[in-house]
């Protein structure tokens, strides 16, 4: 096991230098640069700033700086933001970002996970066909979709919720985003868990255990579940994946000052050093959470052989 | 399967034995398909809504980019004929739904069939050839699976500019790759079929093997894989307009539409409503087709 964590663990490190390679280049391949604005610099002092900002290194010299400072945590100054540093944008951003995104996660597992079990155990019952319709919509619905609407309703026609910000980091500020973030992975989890559970549940070791005359409680819960969930549990990499893009677009819409909004932000103002960062970090995290999730997955399983 | 049966079954209310006809897995993959009434039904509001988007602008008189100064903002309203209202600009909320509409629609099969092109060379060749070869295309796989696409993508439409070309390209290259690996696999199990043997033995060259026989076979798991991807780059797409990065004024598409109906909302809630339906409709619908295809084609539930 140990091994296997390591080795997979070494396995991502590549990974991560390419992700910040194809960032680093293709950012530095785009036309314009951060310091285009609508009066042009004279040149002594856009090349004073070129220098500060070591712009005016061979492309090469400039990666293998940036890949250094990463490695002791340094993202550089943010062009944009006077003053700032990448990494105590991120540091500002990211809390907000994990509490919307982890709320959202919780949520999904919890609900998906249920509703899943409850539609296998009444296959084909009215039951199971409502969570799959409700489900179905859910996928179909994307989130930037389901937001203005749950807003227009809940917020514009009934007033029960504020439509946006953050106010004063509120449980009834987060409501709405959390579940437009959450929705459709509600409904990826809930179809995937009652597909494996309806399998499971055909297994010969759930026959076994309720021909000793457990109750169906046990059965369920002790037995079952845990193969049921083998599925789930390798979804949760891509769910991560797919909450981190989805936050991007609903901080934007509620006006939740978190690391999707600057990623946005820095997008459209080409600061190269924040869009690097939040990429980095953000392709990082994705990665890092993929390896859990893998080795999560190899302890659970008992036929993943560690090789 | 049927064929396996030397003698002819005679079929309830059959009078004669008729010759048993082989049936190929296209026509058994219909008759199951045609017994699932949601695909059926999904897979017909599929095709009303390509015939709508295309020939429906041309039953309103007026333009997609037409400014209607005496009505502008207003609800659905049949006497002026802004059937769906107009938005802040005085423009004709149906005919920039159904424009819209084609943009999105004309993305996803177009951006899908790069996805396919590129996901279907890369599997088999991947497939076929083995060994090394087969090892280092699909780490490469691997690798650019880890990546956060999303992110690039919206890099690739910040920096370069935000044509359409662009989008066509950017979503068909991220899309290849599950295509490439569900392509894999099956032409591995493919490999060691007769048919692939006795071509081998004729001396047919591995490129038209791959052509002639590999990926035919494979346009079973193809096809249900299309109508599955095509939702997921509809949806991207209409992300990326959603954002402001995708399809420029005055050309429009659904994801456009339905961020200027999000900011409009309070006043003008048609302008979010008619979009998002007709969004969420077609991807709930592709998706009720690409599950009843997998249904019928996939042979595991026989």
């Amino acid at each position: 096991m140990l091994r296997y964590s390591l080795s997979r663990f070494l396995g991502a490190i590549p990974t991560l230098l390419i992700l910040i390679t194809i960032a680093f280049f293709m950012i530095r391949a785009a036309p314009g640069g951060p310091f285009d604005a609508e009066k042009a610099l004279p040149p002594e002092i856009e090349a004073n700033l070129r220098a500060a900002y070591h712009l005016d290194e061979p492309l090469v010299q400039q990666f293998g700086r940036y890949v250094l400072n990463l490695v002791r945590g340094d993202f550089g100054p943010s062009f944009q933001y006077k003053d700032y540093s990448v990494t105590e944008l991120i540091a500002a951003g990211f809390p907000v970002s994990l509490r919307l995104g982890g709320s959202a996660m919780l949520l999904a597992l919890l609900v998906g996970v249920s509703a899943g079990t409850i539609a296998a155990l009444r296959q084909n019952s009215r039951t199971d066909h409502a969570v799959m319709a409700v489900s179905m919509t859910g996928i179909s619905i994307p989130n930037f979709v389901m937001a203005p609407l749950l807003i227009l309703f809940f917020a514009v026609y009934l007033g029960w919720l504020p439509a946006g910000g953050i106010g004063d980091g509120g449980f009834r500020h987060m409501i709405l985003p959390v579940i437009s973030l959450a929705l459709p992975q509600i409904a990826y989890i809930a179809r995937l868990t009652r597909g494996s559970m309806i399998e499971v549940l055909r297994s010969n070791f759930v026959r076994t255990a309720r021909a000793q005359g457990l109750p169906e409680r046990t059965v369920i819960l002790r037995h079952a579940l845990k193969p049921a969930l083998l599925p789930v549990i390798s979804y949760l990499g891509p769910a991560t994946a797919a909450v981190i893009t989805g936050s991007v677009v609903i901080e934007q819409i509620f006006g939740v000052p978190g690391l999707g909004r600057y990623f946005v932000q820095g997008a459209l103002n080409r600061d190269y050093t924040l869009v690097m960062g939040v990429v980095v970090f953000y392709g990082a995290l994705i990665i890092l959470f993929n390896l859990v999730v893998d080795l999560v997955y190899a302890w659970l399983d008992p036929k993943v052989k560690y090789s | 399967m049927s064929g396996e049966l030397p003698v002819a079954v005679p079929r309830a209310g059959a009078s004669a034995p008729a010759p048993v006809k082989g049936r190929s897995l296209w026509v058994d993959a219909w008759n199951v398909l045609r017994r699932n009434r949601a695909a059926v039904v999904a897979g017909t509001l599929v095709l009303v809504m390509a015939v709508l988007v295309i020939v429906g602008p041309w039953l309103s008189p007026w333009d997609y980019a037409q400014t209607d100064w005496d009505n502008v903002s207003i609800g659905p309203d049949w006497d002026t004929r802004h059937v769906f209202g107009t938005d802040a600009l005085g423009r004709d909320l149906f005919v920039r739904t159904l424009h819209g509409g084609r943009i999105s629609l004309l993305i996803g099969v177009v951006a899908t069939l790069v996805s396919l092109l590129i996901g279907i060379s890369w599997g088999a060749t991947a497939g076929y050839l083995g060994g090394r070869v087969d090892h280092l295309m699909m780490r490469i796989v691997d690798i650019l699976y880890a990546m956060p696409f999303m992110f690039f993508v919206i890099l690739l439409m910040v920096f370069f500019g935000r044509n359409i070309i662009l989008i066509f390209v950017a979503i068909g290259a991220i899309n290849w790759l599950d295509m490439a690996r569900i392509v894999r696999g099956q032409t591995l199990s493919l490999k060691h079929k007769e048919f692939i043997e006795a071509a081998e033995a004729q001396g047919v060259s591995t490129f038209n093997i791959i052509r002639r026989h590999i990926v035919p076979n494979l346009l079973g798991v193809v096809v249900v894989y299309v109508t599955l991807t095509i939702p997921q780059v509809i949806l991207v797409e209409s992300f990326l307009s959603f954002l402001g990065l995708g399809v420029q004024e005055p050309m429009t598409s659904w994801g456009a539409l339905v961020n200027e109906g999000a900011q409009e909302m309070g006043t003008a809630p048609w302008m979010l409503v008619f979009p998002a339906a007709f969004l969420a409709l077609t991807l709930f619908c592709f998706n009720f087709v690409g599950d009843g295809l997998r249904d019928a084609l996939d042979p595991k539930d026989r």
